[in-house]
């Protein structure tokens, strides 16, 4: 299959530029496959605006690897006023980045959404406070003022606090940190990748700080992975799984070309007038690897595991976030799929 | 091989070592000095300069703090409809052009029962002033939940926001100053909203920005969170923060730096700059935001003057260093060329060459004393060489005409022995040994007729040439006065008369004179002060006892006694001079009689020689190789009877 796509790509090339090129071409090793197929036009919206996060995607598309996989991409701007769960439903995207809660709710809600590929395979979440405040584990966060940001963000930490049965004092949380760093609360949610490094470089030392990790406290729930609708993957298999196989490809090429990858991310901040800060997108996709490479025991970096999907949808329903979960096999676009 | 260092090279060496050291340390020592100095004054420049921008960074900021008090105030007295908001709110900002946007934000349902959330917002907007409602205006994120509205919520107290990016209004940076207000509902305080005005930063960050210090020092601001807000470095603004570029250079003392800003301390610092270029940094706080401003001076340009100045002082020290090995290196040559000159003249000298041409030496210091010295001692060795010359020409010709001499008194002793072989009634054997070339010692045997043998010793007075001259006519007196008087007594007396006649140089000399009958063995002998002859006989050896008798010489009409001996056949007479008794060795003893005596007694009689020369070698063995200073001289005569 992946030869296929390659002879495409190669066809595909010939035929944009066989009118100037025909007589080189005719003689170059490229000129073997006499078929050409056209680019299949794709869209990707991620999560969040541009940022390391989602270096894979930007990587893949910049060092052509869509390309070379049949697909001719573009990545949909996104942030604060974006939705890339109504995007996909309303067919705005072809593809998106979801989180698994994110979309478990909205198959609850009757969206076909199928994960393609499971990014990022861990919860990331960290709740922080500062040493002084006296907080070390979650029990001492009861009665606290805690930062939670709205949305799908804040139900690791709410199914930790049920669990534990503890009532803190919710405080919305914005896009910033400030709020934590002046002392409007006590403890401030906060990604791995992102918040806790602004906090780091805001002057704050790392022996400064308590920080609890939700993954940590036997909440696993994988957050960013690719999804579709069930309807364009029926339409075009071989476009998704193209898709998927040049976005694995772009973020290993992104680990191990890390600098060349934050040059990317970096351009793609500046275009969409975003602070970049190196630093920061350094720790970011460093802390990306750590998410993303799966340890041994869970087997192939892109993949949703089983016992991993039940956990998050039994422990959803549990709290009463959603009534019914689909079925892996369904919600992995693989009906017809032996259990395993 | 050694190298010989020269005087020159030694004073060029120690001189200019010496001095550039000295110059070195007063040039280190100037060096730090001024730097010291310029350092502080740099620090009470940045001082001032942080200062005064702080001040005016800090005025803008109260004022404008002041003005959104002061409308929380008016707004907590008296309940507002929307329309005596609006004016309150526009009034504000068009009275307060210092401020770019102002809106009061109410809580939820706090403006009145039916509204959730209620903000009117005036903004400038292309030389006018707009409107906007931001509980609409704000979508994706209702204004309750950003900075500026929820952190002076949460504090309860007025806050300067983090500065940010105005989306809505051409990408202005600007800070918001946000004051809560409240109400009294129930005679409880009650939260009812915040009011708060925006300030664009553009203005502050130019002010900040045009800041020049010498050719590339700056001014810059950092936010409460290190966030740069303003810095020569136009990609850092907004993008870095203080220590975000501390973690890309792995550069933890900037991280601490950036603690101490962010804590508000105040501080001159040399550091690395943010551009990477070793600077002077003075930072100091904006209190009422939390901001920390900054002056940075690098150090190489403020010590581009200092290095200047310094490097002058170098090139004229090292000008100056080699003016001194120059003038040193001629003195060295006008002192050294004389002595080298005067040592080759001596070397000359050495040689053997006294008539060298020393150097001209005009000066007046020591070499021109040393050389005037030298020349004066050339002459005087001259001289003195001449001298030497001279006087060991004449000492060799007496030497040779010594020798002459010597030769000639021991030609006239009589020296073939056996002197008479015909005679064999009796054995005569003389020696001597002169102390010097010419001696004063002297015998002489001779018939005054066929059986008369006349034998004397003589020792004259003094030594050398005049003792030599003496003894010659002694000698020779005796010799003929001898032959003609037959009679020893007689003879002395005639000698001493003649010899005592213009004796102006009062010499003299001992004689022992004797007149043997070779027929009878007897001998008639007078003695003129000499030592007693000794006399081996049947008896043994012993001393002659005679009379003394005066020397030869001194005193005219001296009279002498001869005296007689019968010898037997067998027996010897010995002679000798008292060179034999009074020989001395090193331990200055003398030889002695009684020692003479029992030598004698061990001699063997039969041959005179070896008798004679066991006595001298006994003489030599008790002196020991030291030098006499006075003749041996020995005769022994025995007497054999007349029929042998």
């Amino acid at each position: 299959m992946i030869r296929l796509v390659r002879q495409a790509w190669c066809a595909s090339r010939l035929q944009v530029k066989i009118r100037l090129l025909f007589f080189v071409l005719c003689s170059s090793v490229f000129a073997a496959p006499a078929m050409a197929l056209p680019l299949k036009k794709a869209t990707l919206m991620p999560l969040w605006s541009p940022q390391a996060q989602f270096a894979g995607y930007y990587v893949a598309l910049e060092k052509g690897i869509y390309a070379r996989h049949g697909i001719d991409l573009k990545i949909l701007p996104a942030g604060p006023g974006y939705s890339p769960e109504q995007t996909l439903k309303n067919g705005g995207a072809d593809f998106a980045v979801l989180w698994l809660t994110t979309a478990l709710r909205q198959s609850a809600n009757g969206t076909r959404l199928v994960n393609l590929a499971q990014i990022v395979q861990r919860s990331s979440l960290l709740l922080i406070s500062r040493k002084n405040s006296g907080i070390k584990r979650v029990t001492d966060l009861n009665g606290r003022k805690v930062g939670l940001w709205s949305g799908d963000l804040s139900l690791p930490p709410r199914i930790m606090f049920a669990r534990q049965g503890i009532k803190v004092r919710e405080v919305p949380q914005s896009y910033t940190v400030n709020l934590f760093l002046r002392g409007g609360i006590e403890v401030t949610s906060a990604m791995w990748y992102n918040e806790y490094h602004t906090i780091l470089s805001s002057g704050v030392d790392a022996d400064e700080l308590s920080v609890i990790r939700i993954s940590e406290q036997g909440i696993q729930f994988p957050e960013d992975g690719i999804y579709t609708m069930e309807r364009t993957l029926k339409k075009n298999p071989a476009l998704a799984k193209a898709f998927v196989a040049a976005s694995l490809e772009g973020w290993r090429y992104a680990f191990d070309h890390s600098d060349e990858a934050l040059e990317i991310v970096i351009k793609q901040m500046r275009a969409a007038q975003l602070p970049a800060n190196r630093a920061h997108q350094k720790w970011m996709l460093e802390r990306m690897r750590d998410l993303i490479m799966p340890s041994t025991a869970k087997g192939e970096h892109g993949q949703l595991n089983q016992q991993e999907y039940e956990a998050v949808g039994q422990a959803m329903r549990t709290y009463g976030l959603i009534k019914k979960y689909p079925d892996y096999r369904y919600f992995t676009g693989r009906p017809n799929a032996g259990s395993h | 091989m050694l190298v010989r260092t020269s005087i020159a090279t030694k004073l060029v060496l120690v001189i200019t070592l010496c001095s550039a050291l000295i110059f070195a340390v007063i040039l280190g020592y100037n060096y730090h000095r001024s730097r010291t100095i310029l350092e502080q004054e740099l620090e009470a420049n940045a001082r001032n300069l942080a200062s005064s921008l702080v001040h005016r960074v800090e005025t803008e900021l109260v004022s404008v703090a002041k003005v959104v008090q002061g409308m929380a105030r008016e707004l907590e007295t008296s309940r507002h409809t929307a329309q005596e908001l609006n004016h309150l709110i526009k009034t504000t900002l068009e009275q307060n052009p210092e401020l770019y946007g102002s809106t009061v934000a109410f809580e939820p349902f706090a403006f009145n029962a039916a509204t959730r959330l209620y903000a009117p917002y005036y903004y400038r907007h292309k030389g006018g002033i707009a409107f906007s409602r931001l509980e609409t205006a704000y979508q994706q994120l209702p204004y309750l939940y950003w900075d500026w509205y929820q952190i002076p919520r949460e504090l309860g107290r007025m806050e300067w926001s983090e500065p940010y990016f105005d989306e809505g209004a051409g990408n202005i940076l600007m800070s918001t100053c946000s004051v809560p207000f409240y109400g009294a509902e129930n005679g409880r305080k009650q939260l009812k909203g915040i009011v708060t005005a925006d300030i664009s930063l553009e203005s502050l960050t130019q002010l900040i920005s045009s800041v020049k210090i010498l050719k590339t020092g700056y001014a810059a601001l950092l936010s409460r969170n290190g966030m740069v807000l303003a810095h020569p470095l136009k990609d850092a603004v907004m993008n870095e923060t203080f220590f975000s570029i501390a973690e890309e250079r792995q550069d933890p003392a900037m991280r601490e730096l950036g603690r101490k800003m962010i804590k508000g301390e105040s501080g001159f610092i040399l550091y690395k700059s943010m551009v990477g270029v070793r600077s002077w940094m003075y930072y100091a706080p904006v209190r009422s935001t939390g901001w920390t401003l900054a002056v940075v001076f690098p150090e190489k340009e403020l010590l581009e003057n200092v290095t200047r100045l310094s490097m002058t002082m170098a090139v004229m020290g090292l000008v100056g260093i080699l003016l001194l090995t120059a003038a040193v290196v001629s003195i060295a040559r006008s002192i050294t060329k004389p002595l080298r000159l005067l040592a080759a003249a001596t070397d000359e000298i050495a040689g053997g060459n006294f008539d060298v041409e020393l150097p001209v030496v005009s000066s007046q210091d020591e070499v021109g004393l040393l050389s005037r010295d030298f020349q004066v001692m050339q002459e005087s060795l001259k001289e003195y060489i001449k001298n030497l010359t001279e006087t060991t020409a004449a000492k060799e010709r007496i030497q040779s005409e010594l020798k002459v001499a010597t030769d000639i008194q021991a030609s006239l002793l009589p020296r073939l022995f056996p002197a008479f072989p015909d005679r064999p009634e009796f054995d005569i054997f003389a020696s001597m040994d002169p102390a010097k070339e010419v001696g004063g010692d002297f015998y002489d045997f001779f018939f005054v007729d066929p059986t008369h043998l006349c034998f004397l010793i003589a020792d004259v007075s003094g030594k050398g040439v005049p003792a030599a001259l003496y003894m010659m006519v002694a000698k020779t007196l005796l010799k003929s006065e001898g032959q003609r008087l037959g009679e020893p007594s007689r003879i002395l007396s005639c000698v001493n008369t003649i010899l005592a006649e213009e004796n102006d140089s009062c010499m003299f000399a001992t004689v022992f004179c004797a007149i043997l009958d070779t027929e009878t063995g007897e001998v008639q002998f007078a003695n003129a002060g000499h030592n007693p002859p000794l006399i081996m006989d049947g008896a043994g050896v012993r001393y002659l006892a005679l009379q003394a008798g005066f020397v030869l010489g001194p005193m005219e009409g001296t009279n002498y006694a001869t005296e007689r001996l019968v010898m037997q056949p067998g027996d010897t007479l010995f002679l000798y001079t008292d060179g034999v008794t009074e020989a001395c060795n090193h331990a200055d003893e003398l030889y002695g009689e009684p020692q003479l005596l029992d030598a004698l007694q061990k001699a063997p009689r039969e041959d005179l020689i070896a008798l004679v020369h066991t006595i001298r070698a006994d003489v030599a063995a008790h002196a020991a190789g030291a030098p006499q200073s006075d003749d041996v001289t020995m005769v022994a005569i025995t007497w054999r009877g007349k029929e042998v």
